[in-house]
């Protein structure tokens, strides 16, 4: 055959050789991704089958030890294995505060990635610029920042008390509530971004669609913009939960030595601890456990989209 | 407040689908403020095909959105079936939009969307799925009820939307502009099939152009609008045969006019030539294909002079300037050689078919 096999022959190996390039262009970059993420992780799933040192690193002895001191602590006395309530304690409050400071991120996010996706456009891209302001500032400093309005002596308890709403200080740092408003403020950008995106694309001719076929507006806002949004929120609530589920600034400064999340009884492990192994295996775990959940997370948001009729 | 409704005068009719009562919907405050729509009263008949017609930025789209609950009116008042709506939310009020962009819902399949109207008014799942099937098979695609609105063809979405306006049965069906995205083929066709679907489910149709072929063939009675007023109401032969003004006449077709004075009997050009015409104003009007080419010493006859002649298959332009210099056109049926047999400079005489010049007001 003549002429357009030869062309398409032609085009063909033009495309292979782009692609080659493309390769070879991007190779040192995937090499070093590749070394950077998988290399440090490789070394904590080493560790986390090792024996403990006795003043902290390692022993390089196999050993599920790690593993094991996951769920279950040995008794002191007789050696033998219990479930471990100070760890299922702790894991609980870290799910709980991940899934309430998403919650709350989403319930102080959408309203605000609305406002801003129907400003025009010069105002937009102001209020996006303060939105991420709190970014440029160091995660500690900000954490810092909120220890000062809610502490006792802080400002939120200072207004409160000159106006009268309350006659003592309200007692808010150390608790599971100082800890959820911190990381609210830390993450509410993570969600208001993908929002806003997602709210941005969103056809508001829509919503007269959705009024017109005599739909209310907690209707239009059910049937109409959640589930065109979906993927903006999807992708916001993963931004807030991951990272909040290994938070481990904010918990430390605001929920005192007491209210401990993974992250902190991670490093607990590594410090006072000297549990290297458990505190690999923990890391370790927890990836397992938040790749699980974020798979069946976005492949419950999304099943529902597939039409059925 | 008590609300006297016998007052209305004439305009109260019981069997209006709609009724606009001196709207005004001006946008902006004060000096700016823009009049989109500047007093307008009209009623729309139940059952009839009605079509706003008028140029870009005339109001119709603005007296849509009012009759859909969109905008509030600036003054005035709107009426669905007898009841007063003026201050009722969109969801509220028993008409459907067919949008010009469509707006179906991206994340409903094609039989959702159909019901989606249907499921807001919490209506039992069964009589939903009757329903749907039902309007797919008007608008005949029961094939794709289970497609994305995505993955469908301009005309199908068009489809889909009318299907989706129509499946709560509203009182009335506002469509604006909606075949204005399709190419001249499927605009026949969906000109057709509109029409088909109006008489099929005898539901009252608003309908806005600015397509005047397509007011013409399509509608019961039309309303010609310009700069925000109703300009003429009525019948599409009306419109075209006893426009009102000089505004309806230039925008309905087209149209050779001729100042004029008034005389009993008829109408009196410059020259003194006396015409027999209908109507009243200092513009007399004659449409092209009205106009007859005689030879120039024809008896009664006006005389004039070829200046050009345009070749369009199956008629022929004739360009013609009066002894006043008056510029006329006749459009006159091509003969079958193609040779009209006039060429420019020819001195003619133009006679005009009984009871087609009309005087009407500037
Ligand atoms: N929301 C608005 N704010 C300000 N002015 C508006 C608004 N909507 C319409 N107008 C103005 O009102 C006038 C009438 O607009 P409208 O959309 O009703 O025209 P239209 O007859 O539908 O025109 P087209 O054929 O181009 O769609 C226009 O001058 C338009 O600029
Ligand atoms: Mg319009």
């Amino acid at each position: 055959m003549s002429p357009p096999p030869r062309l398409s022959e032609a085009e063909d190996r033009q495309r292979r050789a782009a692609t080659r390039n493309g390769w070879l262009l991007s190779a040192p970059a995937l090499v070093l991704l590749f070394i950077a993420a998988s290399g440090p992780l490789l070394i904590v799933l080493v560790y986390s089958f090792l024996t403990p040192g006795k003043y902290g690193d390692v022993s390089w002895e196999f050993s599920t030890s790690g593993w094991v001191g996951i769920l279950f602590s040995r008794d002191i006395f007789d050696d033998t294995l219990k479930l471990a309530d100070a760890h299922l304690t702790i894991f609980w409050r870290s799910v709980k505060l991940s899934l309430l400071t998403t919650a709350i991120t989403f319930a102080l996010g959408f309203p605000t990635a609305w406002f801003i996706a129907t400003r025009p456009p010069k105002a937009r891209a102001l209020w996006l610029f303060l939105i991420t302001i709190p970014f440029w500032t160091n995660l500690l400093i900000r954490t810092f920042a909120i220890t000062e309005i809610i502490r006792n002596e802080g400002i939120l308890n200072k207004v409160l008390l000159a106006i009268g709403v309350i006659a003592a200080p309200l007692r808010i740092m150390n608790t599971d509530t100082a800890v959820l408003i911190g990381m609210a403020y830390v993450y509410l950008p993570l969600m208001v971004l993908p929002l806003f995106a997602a709210i941005d694309r969103f056809d508001m001719r829509l919503l007269e669609a959705g009024y017109d076929l005599y739909a209310s507006r907690m209707q239009v806002l059910r049937h109409v913009i959640l589930p065109i949004v979906r993927p903006g929120i999807v992708a916001g609530s993963i931004l807030v939960f991951v990272p909040s589920l290994g938070a481990y600034v904010t918990p430390r400064v605001l929920g005192g030595g007491k209210n401990m999340m993974i992250g902190n009884f991670i490093e607990l492990q590594f410090g006072q601890g000297r549990n290297w192994p458990l505190g690999a295996a923990l890391s370790i775990a927890l990836l397992i456990v938040v790749m699980l959940a974020m798979l069946i997370y976005v492949r419950a948001a999304t099943k529902e989209d597939t039409p059925h009729g | 407040m008590i609300k006297i409704t016998g007052t209305a005068g004439p305009i109260l009719s019981v069997n209006a689908a709609i009724m606009a009562r001196d709207v005004t919907k001006a946008f902006g405050q004060g000096e700016t403020a823009l009049k989109a729509l500047d007093n307008v009263s009209c009623e729309i008949r139940t059952g009839e095909f009605f079509t706003l017609l008028g140029p870009s930025g005339c109001g119709k789209t603005t007296l849509l959105r009012l009759i859909a609950g969109f905008e509030m009116p600036t003054a005035g008042q709107i009426l669905i079936d007898g009841q007063d709506v003026t201050g009722q939310p969109p969801n509220r009020r028993a008409v459907n939009t067919v949008f010009q962009s469509y707006a179906l819902f991206p994340h409903l399949s094609v039989a959702e969307n159909v019901g989606f109207g249907l499921k807001m008014q919490g209506r039992p799942r069964a009589e939903i799925a009757a329903t749907v099937r039902e309007m797919l098979a008007l608008v005949k695609l029961e094939a794709l009820a289970g497609r994305r609105t995505g993955q469908l063809s301009g005309g199908q979405q068009q489809r889909v939307a009318l299907a989706r306006a129509l499946a709560p049965r509203p009182k009335v069906l506002l469509l604006d502009e909606p075949l204005s995205a399709l190419d001249l083929k499927l605009r026949k066709e969906m000109q057709v099939e509109l029409k088909r679907l109006q008489t099929e489910t005898g539901i009252t149709f608003v309908f806005v152009t600015h397509d005047q072929e397509e007011a013409l063939t399509m509608s019961d009675r039309i309303a010609v609008m310009s700069a925000g007023k109703i300009q003429q109401i009525g019948v599409p032969r009306e419109i075209y045969t006893a426009p009102v003004n000089r505004f309806v006449a230039d925008f309905i077709g087209e149209t050779n006019f001729i100042p004029a004075t008034a005389v009993p009997g008829g109408a009196k050009l410059a020259d003194g030539t006396v015409l027999p015409a209908e109507g009243e104003g200092s513009l007399l009007i004659i449409r092209p294909e009205q106009l007859r080419l005689l030879p120039a010493a024809a008896d009664g006859a006006l005389p004039a002079t070829v200046e050009s002649v345009v070749y369009f298959g199956t008629d022929t332009h004739v360009h013609l300037a009066l002894e006043d210099g008056t510029k006329l056109t006749a459009r006159v049926p091509s003969p079958a050689d193609g040779h009209s047999g006039h060429a420019p400079g020819q001195r003619i005489g133009l006679g005009f078919a009984p009871g087609a010049a009309r005087l009407i007001r500037e």
